[in-house]
């Protein structure tokens, strides 16, 4: 049993980090979407917290967890400061703010010195174990859960339905949208800060507009109508490549052909309850049809 | 130097009109961000090579067929993904992140097919012949693209401020439901729309193989990025906006290469964009538009 399991973990360790990691990612957006924003800053701020927790652990003594908090405020801080003026800015126009905002990043730490240029930073300790990666996404997913129930949540959930009787409602909308995008910045450090210190190596090409869209893809494909629809969406595309070893090449293109189809099929994402209740109720409806 | 470095800007910046110019056409008519135009556009460049190194097409024959080939492909991506979220009613970012989709999986499957590395055109095909004056060069190549861009944009800009067409596409940018109402044939130019725009990123894709000589399938990402802050720096959706945004783009990286440094060539684009937003998100021609999404 133990020997079999050391087999199983030798060869699927990386997937399932992997998975943990794409589900915090795609949790930091579905945080920002259940506000109605569409950000496509998240890699960027990924790569943010990545690079302060790797460069933390590698220039000085302070322990793995106070890196890992490093890269979680690092990205808040900085959405802080470019949230404010940003988030005035709606639809497709917030969407082309943050995707300038990445590229702007991606060249900064292209060209500075300390952040290892175009080489990235090689021989980051390897300090994330598998528990760290579930107890953070336990944390996560419980707060962001309590948050749905709460006043918070409500607020989110009105701005996105419609803004402007959000705001005549008395609901501080600016706010809010600051604190989803600063708590999703929060969120995305966080798991590029347990990214690096698993991969070891870092390079500014890994958190560039490919990576955005990855991570949008993921909340897209499983739903951001709740939790459980960011969590199936990161673990079916992670999965995904191992069942697609056949395509070889054009595993990408499956991708892009699977992000048109959920966007043409089933808007909602596939784990979408009001689909799921009704596919139910006609079940429930045509069965007891029968009997009478 | 300052004139040979002026020359230089007016090239890669009407380049960047160009491609930029069938972005905010498809942004002002459907009032879609479509983040396939860079992927077509390297589509069109391939499409020029393949037609000229293996078919000995003449270079111009083959930039007509391709903005053909390209335009045709728009005009499909508009039928099998745009159009069926128009019917529904799509939220305003459907359309962008399926289209996202799109450019996903043309590029993918131009590297599986073409191979990732460059490629150029076969030798004696680019005019080597440059005109001097004084000591500014000008290459046939630049002038080509310099006329042959501003060519397409004064069509362009004719056929929408004077023919029945125009007019019509016009009012459809106010409001599709109206036009539709008053008997315009809206599916019909929508399509029309597609198809223009998609021709002329493919222009744009034929123009920048030729002047850098370098095609391969990641081209049209960096591209793209540009033509989101030419838009963005004109004014999305105005086609003027887009001509003069673009030059100044092109303007601002060649100056910025020339007396900074060239590590932030790709920052100024994207620094202007920023600037823009926050200052004047309408751009400097745009209207201010009522917020839709």
């Amino acid at each position: 049993m133990l020997e079999w399991w050391d087999g199983f973990w030798a060869i699927y360790s990386t997937v399932i980090f992997g998975i943990g990691i794409n589900a915090m990612l795609a949790l930091s957006i579905y945080l920002t979407l259940s506000c109605g924003l569409l950000s496509l800053a998240n890699a960027a701020f990924m790569g943010i917290g990545a690079y302060t927790a790797s460069m933390i652990s590698m220039q000085t003594a302070l322990p793995f967890p106070l890196a890992l908090l490093a890269g979680a405020i690092m990205p808040a801080i900085v959405a802080l400061i470019i949230g404010i003026p940003t988030l005035r800015l709606s639809g497709v126009y917030l969407a082309m703010a943050t995707l300038g905002f990445g590229e702007v990043v991606r060249v900064i730490v292209l060209n500075m010195e300390i952040t290892g240029g175009p080489m990235g930073l090689n021989g980051i300790p390897q300090k994330t174990e598998w528990w760290h990666i579930v107890l953070l996404l336990a944390a996560i997913l419980f707060i962001l859960a309590r948050m749905r129930r709460s006043k918070t949540g409500r607020a989110f959930e009105a701005i996105k339905e419609d803004e402007i009787a959000a705001r005549l409602m008395g609901v501080n909308v600016g706010g809010y949208k600051l604190l989803a995008f600063v708590m999703g910045a929060s969120i995305a450090g966080i798991a590029g800060g347990l990214n690096a210190h698993y991969t070891f190596t870092i390079g500014p090409g890994n958190y560039a507009f490919e990576n955005a869209v990855d991570i949008l893809t993921m909340a897209v494909f499983g739903g951001t109508s709740n939790l459980i629809g960011p969590l199936i969406g990161s673990s079916s595309l992670t999965l995904l490549p191992e069942f697609m070893h056949s395509l070889k090449d054009f595993r990408l293109a499956a991708n892009g052909l699977i992000l048109i189809l959920v966007i043409l099929y089933l808007p909602k994402g596939i784990w979408d309850p009001a689909r799921i209740r009704n596919f139910r109720k006609k079940l429930t409806s045509s069965s007891s049809g029968k009997v009478s | 130097m300052l004139a040979q470095q002026l020359i230089n800007a007016l090239t890669l910046g009407s380049v960047y009109a160009l491609f930029a110019l069938g972005f905010t056409l498809v942004f002002g008519v459907l009032g879609v961000i479509n983040l396939s135009h860079g992927a077509i556009f390297m589509l069109g460049s391939y499409m020029a090579l393949l037609l000229v190194s293996s078919f000995q097409m003449s270079l111009w024959m083959a930039m007509l067929l391709s903005m053909l080939a390209c335009g045709l492909l728009g005009v499909v991506v508009d039928f099998l993904v745009l159009r069926p979220l128009r019917q529904r009613n799509a939220p305003h970012l459907a359309p962008m992140i399926a289209t996202i989709g799109v450019a996903i999986m043309i590029t993918n499957i131009s590297q599986g097919i073409f191979g990732a590395e460059n490629k150029r055109f076969p030798f004696g095909t680019i005019p080597e012949e440059s005109f001097s004056l004084g000591n500014l060069h000008l290459t046939a190549v630049q002038m080509a693209i310099v006329v042959i861009a501003f060519i397409l944009m004064l069509v362009l800009l004719q056929v929408m401020r004077r023919t029945q067409i125009g007019r019509a596409l016009r009012a459809i940018a106010e409001s599709p439901k109206a036009a539709y109402l008053l008997g315009i044939n809206v599916e019909g130019l929508f399509f029309l729309t597609s198809f223009a725009a998609a021709a002329l990123g493919g222009a744009a894709g034929v123009l920048v193989g030729l002047s850098f000589n370098a095609i391969s399938p990641f081209m049209g990402q960096p591209m793209l990025h540009k033509g989101i802050a030419v838009i963005i720096l004109g004014g999305m959706g105005d086609i003027r906006g887009a001509m003069i945004g673009g030059l100044f783009l092109g303007f601002a990286e060649v100056m910025s290469v020339a007396y900074i440094s060239s590590d932030f060539r790709d920052a100024v684009a994207f620094g202007l964009l920023f600037i823009i937003l926050l200052v004047r998100p309408s751009g400097m021609f745009g209207r201010v538009l009522e917020r839709k999404a």
